[in-house]
């Protein structure tokens, strides 16, 4: 991973609240991360954490009202796309990143074939011919696997299985060579072997066409297997980030180390009972001025209740948001971690 | 889908036997008379004799089949004959007549339609092409001051009945304004500019009350599905593709949308030829339905029988069609 190069995405304070009848759901609280040529960032968290909302705000996506990109910076190619028109936002969704989705059978449209739907990106973004299009459309399906691809362009979404379905989204999402891959849960929908399949080509694509990806996942399984560095969300905000191995070896945040805990082990004792995080989620109706699991984490204590931990960085570029220090099992003072 | 098709044809024979044979029945029990008009002056011999020469003599199955042959054979080819000019089609002989104007009643049909085509068949026309575009519009700006008010005319529009509506645009622009005829002049030749002004006054107030009526429906369908589908997963997915709202919405959503409504629109054809009658009896336009009315009044049972009839071939017809418009928008659907 090359370490240090300028980003390709840079997010700063990134703030989504949802109006809704009971007052303002604060979903995305002051998100920021970047992203550099080539890695993988792979986002865990409970479902509701953010996760989902944080990548549709960055090409707002998301659809307004109830939702309002507060504030924030989304740098791209050296412009804030928060910023830009909505032509040139057009032109950066499908053209410099890419996006697919969750569920891959209700993501294609039903009517209009797998073709048309590969071949709008090319045309619209690259001004390709139809016949052109058609073409790199053929090479797109070839590319993620899908055999005989020139007779399916004429074929409808539910002639395809899950997976291929999910494999005709990561073509759309590739079509125009974006610079990145925003991938929001693309595996949860489908089988396992059929899971193992779409890492595998995701891996593979990476390797031939070099662009970084954003990979959402529930499976910290799937982070460690394909990810270069981790950020781990809850309630709305970034609890901890940081390299895979390094998140992995030396969890600091209360949270991922209850998450690493709930990992069922392959290796582990087979009366080992599997581990639940105890409590609900929190509600994020009120701007949080307690750090979002105080409820939940066992290691509380008052200041917790009071204040929102700022992400503080231990080294090895590994940063948590969390008053209490994993290294020395002590509370941490607002001298030593200011907020 | 030829075979499905087919298969359903022959489907709806046995079907349409039935209605006929119902409705033949119904009217066989119902208490009119079509003698009862004649002057009482008439003695009875004579009145047996005129009951006998309008075949009302005869069991009632020999009755329904012969005016089945008759409907099913001898008035089409007349029909047809008419409309191509080739007079060798038409079969010679007995034809179904009606009891009240003592003429076949293929060809009283044949001469009202293009009344109740004009005036009905061109508010169903208007009422789809004013219901498409505001039913896209309300839905995609769904709670604007827009929609807000499509929805409020449309439930006006909706809920009021054409007997009130009627009258209601008589009173103000032909009683106070004088603006429009009361009357539909079915006789009217359209053969200079003014004649022809003559004719879209006249038309003016039917076709706006049944426009207004039919676009009150297909708007609340076409709004309803739109909605369903601009919340689609789908259409985030032709946003992040960089599509224009133009295509996301005109293309992506609307061809989806257009599935169910272009159902309702099918089922709703036949409605122009019986959704009608209570229109036509208000502005006087002497098409179909006023046909229907005036014959149940005179007990003209060859008259209500066949149109009644016709109706029924038509609703039957266009399920078919619009089963088979599915399957032709819809490539999820295939019937073998
Ligand atoms: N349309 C909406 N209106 C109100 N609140 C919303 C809306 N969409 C999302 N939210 C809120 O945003 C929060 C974050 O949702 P998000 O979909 O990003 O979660 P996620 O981390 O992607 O979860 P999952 O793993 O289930 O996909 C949720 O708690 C939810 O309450
Ligand atoms: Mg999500």
């Amino acid at each position: 991973m090359p370490d240090g190069a300028t980003p390709v995405l840079d997010v700063k304070n990134l703030k989504t609240v949802f109006a809704t009848r009971s007052g303002e759901v604060h979903a995305v609280n002051s998100v920021s991360f970047d992203l550099r040529p080539g890695e993988l960032l792979g986002v865990v968290g409970e479902s509701g954490s953010g996760k989902s909302v944080t990548m549709m705000s960055l090409l707002g996506l998301l659809p307004s009202p109830p939702a309002e990109v507060r504030s924030g910076t989304v740098m791209l190619g050296g412009r804030d796309i928060l910023k830009i028109g909505a032509e040139e936002l057009r032109n950066v969704r499908g053209r410099e990143v890419g996006f697919v989705f969750q569920d891959p059978m209700t993501s294609l449209n039903p009517v209009f074939t797998v073709g048309f739907q590969l071949c709008e990106p090319l045309r619209k973004h690259l001004g390709m011919s139809k016949a052109q299009a058609r073409n790199r459309a053929v090479e797109l399906l070839e590319l993620v696997g899908i055999p005989d691809a020139r007779r399916r362009l004429g074929d409808y979404p539910h002639q395809f299985s899950g997976g291929m379905r999910q494999r005709v989204m990561i073509a759309i999402a590739l079509a125009c060579d974006p610079k990145v891959l925003i991938a929001d849960e693309p595996t949860t929908a489908l089988d396992v072997t059929i899971q193992a399949q779409i890492l595998e080509l995701v891996k593979e694509l990476r390797q031939k066409l070099g662009m970084a990806i954003i990979w959402i996942t529930h499976d910290l399984g799937v982070i460690a297997g394909i990810a270069d560095r981790v950020m781990v969300m809850y309630g709305g905000q970034v609890a901890e980030h940081g390299p895979v191995r390094e998140v992995f070896a030396n969890p600091a945040h209360p949270y991922t180390r209850a998450l690493l805990q709930t990992m069922p082990k392959m290796h582990g004792a087979r009366d080992a009972k599997l581990r639940v995080i105890e409590g609900q989620p929190p509600m994020l109706t009120r701007q949080p001025a307690a750090c979002p699991f105080t409820a939940r984490c066992a290691h509380a204590f008052d200041r917790c209740g009071r204040e929102n931990p700022a992400r503080r960085d231990i080294g090895h570029a590994h940063d948590v948001a969390c008053h209490w220090d994993h290294t020395t099992a002590d509370p941490l003072t607002a001298a030593e971690a200011p907020a | 889908m030829f075979n499905y098709t087919l298969r359903r044809l022959l489907l709806a024979i046995p079907t349409l036997l039935f209605i006929a044979l119902a409705i033949f029945l119904l009217l066989e029990l119902s208490p009119g008379d079509p003698m009862a008009d004649m002057p009482l002056t008439i003695p009875p011999e004579v009145r047996e004799q005129m009951r006998l020469a309008l075949g009302l003599g005869e069991a009632w199955y020999i009755r329904f089949f012969k005016w089945l042959y008759l409907f099913s054979v001898v008035e089409p080819s007349h029909v047809l004959a008419n409309m191509t000019g080739l007079d060798w089609l038409a079969i010679e002989g007995q034809r179904i007549i009606s009891f009240q104007t003592r003429s076949p009643v293929g060809d009283i049909i044949a001469q009202r339609l293009p009344q109740t085509l004009w005036v009905v068949g061109l508010s169903y026309i208007f009422g789809i092409m004013v219901a498409v575009p505001i039913g896209i519009y309300s839905a995609y700006r769904q709670y604007s001051w827009f929609d807000q008010a499509g929805t409020f005319i449309s439930m006006v529009g909706f809920s009021l009945p054409t007997f009130f509506t009627g009258p209601l645009l008589m009173l103000i622009f032909s009683i106070w304004l004088g603006w429009f005829p009361i009357i539909y002049d079915t006789t009217l030749v359209v053969d200079s500019w003014y004649d022809f002004g003559l004719q879209l006054r006249q038309m003016a107030m039917p076709v706006f009350v049944l426009t207004l009526y039919n676009a009150a429906q297909i708007t609340r369908f076409m709004r309803a599905s739109m909605l369903d589908n601009l919340t689609q997963d789908y259409v985030r997915t032709a946003r992040s593709k960089g599509m224009t709202e133009k295509v996301v919405v005109l293309v992506h959503v609307l061809r989806n949308s257009m599935i169910p409504v272009i159902t309702v629109i099918a089922l709703g054809i036949p409605t122009i030829f019986t959704g009608a009658i209570i229109t036509e009896q208000i502005f006087r336009v002497n098409g179909l339905g006023a046909l229907l009315i005036t014959a149940i009044y005179a007990s003209d049972i060859p008259m209500v029988l066949t149109l009644s009839v016709v109706f029924a071939i038509l609703i039957v017809l266009f399920n078919l069609i619009a089963d088979l418009l599915y399957a032709v928008f819809d490539p999820r659907i295939r019937y073998d």
